[in-house]
């Protein structure tokens, strides 16, 4: 056993059970040639409007495509958005917040600027982001990822904060090491951690934005089976066919809740000082 | 108190003008010509040169933002392309629903999220506690959207309570609007009780460990009172400060409530804009949405002061 399973956290019920829902929709979406022989996009008249049978597990779509092979290729693209979009923001805004936190005459701008980002509302920034830019997976995945950045660089700035008054950083500054060294081998570390909690907050953030993004109009072509797309199109016919909305509109909701669950399940095993401030 | 209220508003200031900026930078950084997408999909070239001479988007980049900073705080937020009439105006006609909803939202949340929390917390780690808790994760994962479709299949489809969509008007009589809002302000509201709920049970259980509290029970008070009147009020800072937070989520949950529930709001107005790509009216709404986010944090710190005096700026 690599010595890095023996980690806490993964005795954690909440790790365990967020965990292996995310990782079984995983296998799940790879797997969706084999676990489906349909086509997302096939197109049949005739089988329009089924009901949730054995033979359509989640009933068929106003043009007679299969919901449930739509949805698990819907999977992908939520998984893949928000592995991307917490990757790239929590890079960035680790880069932005030690940036602020460690050099003193730019974490007044910084911030600010930070700030001001904030108060957009993201969804928002984002629809506009999109709109203005024309929709692809690349657009949607940048203008989810904007605002989540401000979070991660004003956790990672309060952590640089708190860790340079620490009498170890003190220490290595009296020695005269270097400041590139110091961020790396002493502030670094300890920001690893909280980003991977936030990071996990941020997947289901993303997945829920981008749903709403196609939910809209907003997002992805129509063409492309996401799960905010397959509702939208549900909607005209919701009080026909209501599977073609539940259904992936539950799928949605499980996977944002396994998100979740392992968020905080890991926040109470790697970052305890978290969990006394939110009483949970 | 006059004078925190003018430092909180001089700081908001800085805040909102990096908001502009960003806003102004978006149209002007973004791939293709600024006035072809203000002119719209349909323009001709000579719309785009006009609406390019009009705008000033020849000229430097300084100075076009100090001249469209001008129109902004003069209340011109341009006009739209497709109905050509003044931003502002159309923004405006549109505020009414969507006040009523946000406020109805955060004051069903507020009463049935607090006395949640505060049960939680007194019956800290029973059954209940653990069910309120649970109900508040799930609640914080499940979509506004897909629980509004979960609300309308049993409200409107199986029982026939309540109406799919729509919005009355409260000059209409109460009772119509209450008919008409009830589905909309149950589904935006779930996440806010979560939200809420879990906040004061924090807050409630941090203020329970304080030996004022064992102070009030030793001096005989009834639980009620000690609960309410020593710990609900000491707690009440965190959760005011929260609304603020949630104010952020409502936004959002807004533009997606009235687009289920088409109800003729600004959120509404928004999503219409984007499918038509109608910029200044997109551009008007964030500038607003922005500056009303400022000022409810600018509120909520002043509430902090007037609910709990040790708080000082």
């Amino acid at each position: 056993m690599p010595a890095f399973l023996r980690h806490p956290a993964f005795r954690n019920p909440s790790v365990l059970i967020g965990g292996g829902i995310l990782l079984a929709l995983f296998i799940v979406t790879v797997c969706a040639p084999i676990l489906s022989s349909l086509d997302p996009s096939a197109i049949a008249p005739r089988l329009r409007l089924r009901a949730p049978s054995e033979q359509y597990l989640m009933g068929t779509d106003a043009l007679g495509r299969d919901v449930w092979t739509r949805a698990i290729y819907g999977g992908r693209i939520s998984l893949l958005v928000a592995a991307c979009v917490s990757v790239i923001a929590v890079s960035l805004g680790l880069v932005i917040g030690l940036v602020a936190g460690y050099i003193r005459w730019l974490d007044g701008p910084v911030m600010r600027a930070m700030d001001g980002l904030m108060a957009i509302p993201g969804i928002l920034l984002a629809i506009a982001l999109v709109s203005l830019s024309g929709a692809n997976l690349t657009t949607v995945i940048v203008a989810i990822t904007i605002p989540e950045i401000p979070r991660v660089a004003r956790l990672v700035r309060g952590v640089v904060l708190s860790i340079r008054e620490e009498p170890y950083v003190e220490a290595a500054i009296g020695l005269g090491t270097p400041t590139r060294k110091i961020l790396v081998s002493h502030v670094l570390p300890n920001t690893v951690a909280p980003l991977i909690v936030q990071g996990t907050y941020i997947c289901a953030s993303a997945i829920l934005i981008e749903a709403i993004l196609s939910f809209l109009g907003a997002g992805l072509s129509s063409e492309i089976p996401t799960w905010g797309n397959i509702i939208a199109e549900g909607r005209a016919v919701f009080q026909r066919a209501p599977w073609i909305i539940l259904f992936p509109g539950g799928l949605l909701a499980v996977t944002i809740l396994a998100v979740n669950i392992l968020g905080d399940g890991l926040r109470d095993t790697l970052d305890p000082r978290m969990k006394k401030r939110l009483g949970a | 108190m006059l004078r925190l209220i003018l430092s909180r508003l001089v700081a908001a200031i800085p805040v909102m003008g990096v908001v502009a900026i960003f806003v102004f930078l978006m149209l002007r950084l973004s791939p293709g010509d600024p006035a072809a997408i203000l002119a719209g999909d349909q323009a001709t070239a000579e719309v785009i040169a006009a609406i390019r001479a009009d705008l000033g988007l020849d000229r430097p980049i300084p100075e076009q933002f100090v001249t469209w900073m001008g129109q902004i705080l003069q209340g011109d937020l341009g006009r739209s392309v497709l109905s050509k009439q003044p931003v502002a105006m159309m923004i405006g006609q549109r505020v009414e629903p969507t006040l009523s909803l946000a406020l109805m939202t955060l004051l069903f949340a507020v009463v049935v999220a607090v006395p949640l929390g505060v049960i939680a917390a007194w019956k800290q780690g029973s059954w209940l506690d653990r069910g309120i808790m649970a109900l508040s994760v799930a609640g914080f994962s499940i979509p506004v959207f897909v629980l509004a479709y979960i609300l309308i299949y049993f409200f409107s489809m199986k029982l026939d309570w309540l109406p799919v969509q729509g919005f009355t008007p409260i000059s209409e009589g109460l009772l119509p609007f209450l008919h008409n809002i009830a589905l909309p302000t149950l589904a935006l509201s779930f996440i806010y009780i979560a939200l809420f709920a879990r906040i004061t049970r924090a807050a409630m259980l941090e203020v329970l460990g304080e030996d004022y509290i064992r102070t009030a029970y030793a001096k005989g008070l009834k639980e009620r009172v000690v609960l309410t009147r020593h710990a609900l009020r000491n707690a009440a800072v965190p959760i005011v400060s929260v609304i603020g937070i949630g104010f952020a989520l409502l936004i959002g949950g807004v533009v997606i409530t009235e687009t289920v529930f088409n109800i003729p709001g600004i959120g509404r107005l928004v999503v219409d804009a984007v499918l038509a790509r109608d910029y200044p009216i997109i551009q008007g709404v964030i500038l607003l949405f922005s500056g009303v986010y400022v000022l409810i944090n600018l509120a909520i710190d002043v509430a902090y002061v007037l609910l709990d005096p040790r708080i000082r700026y």
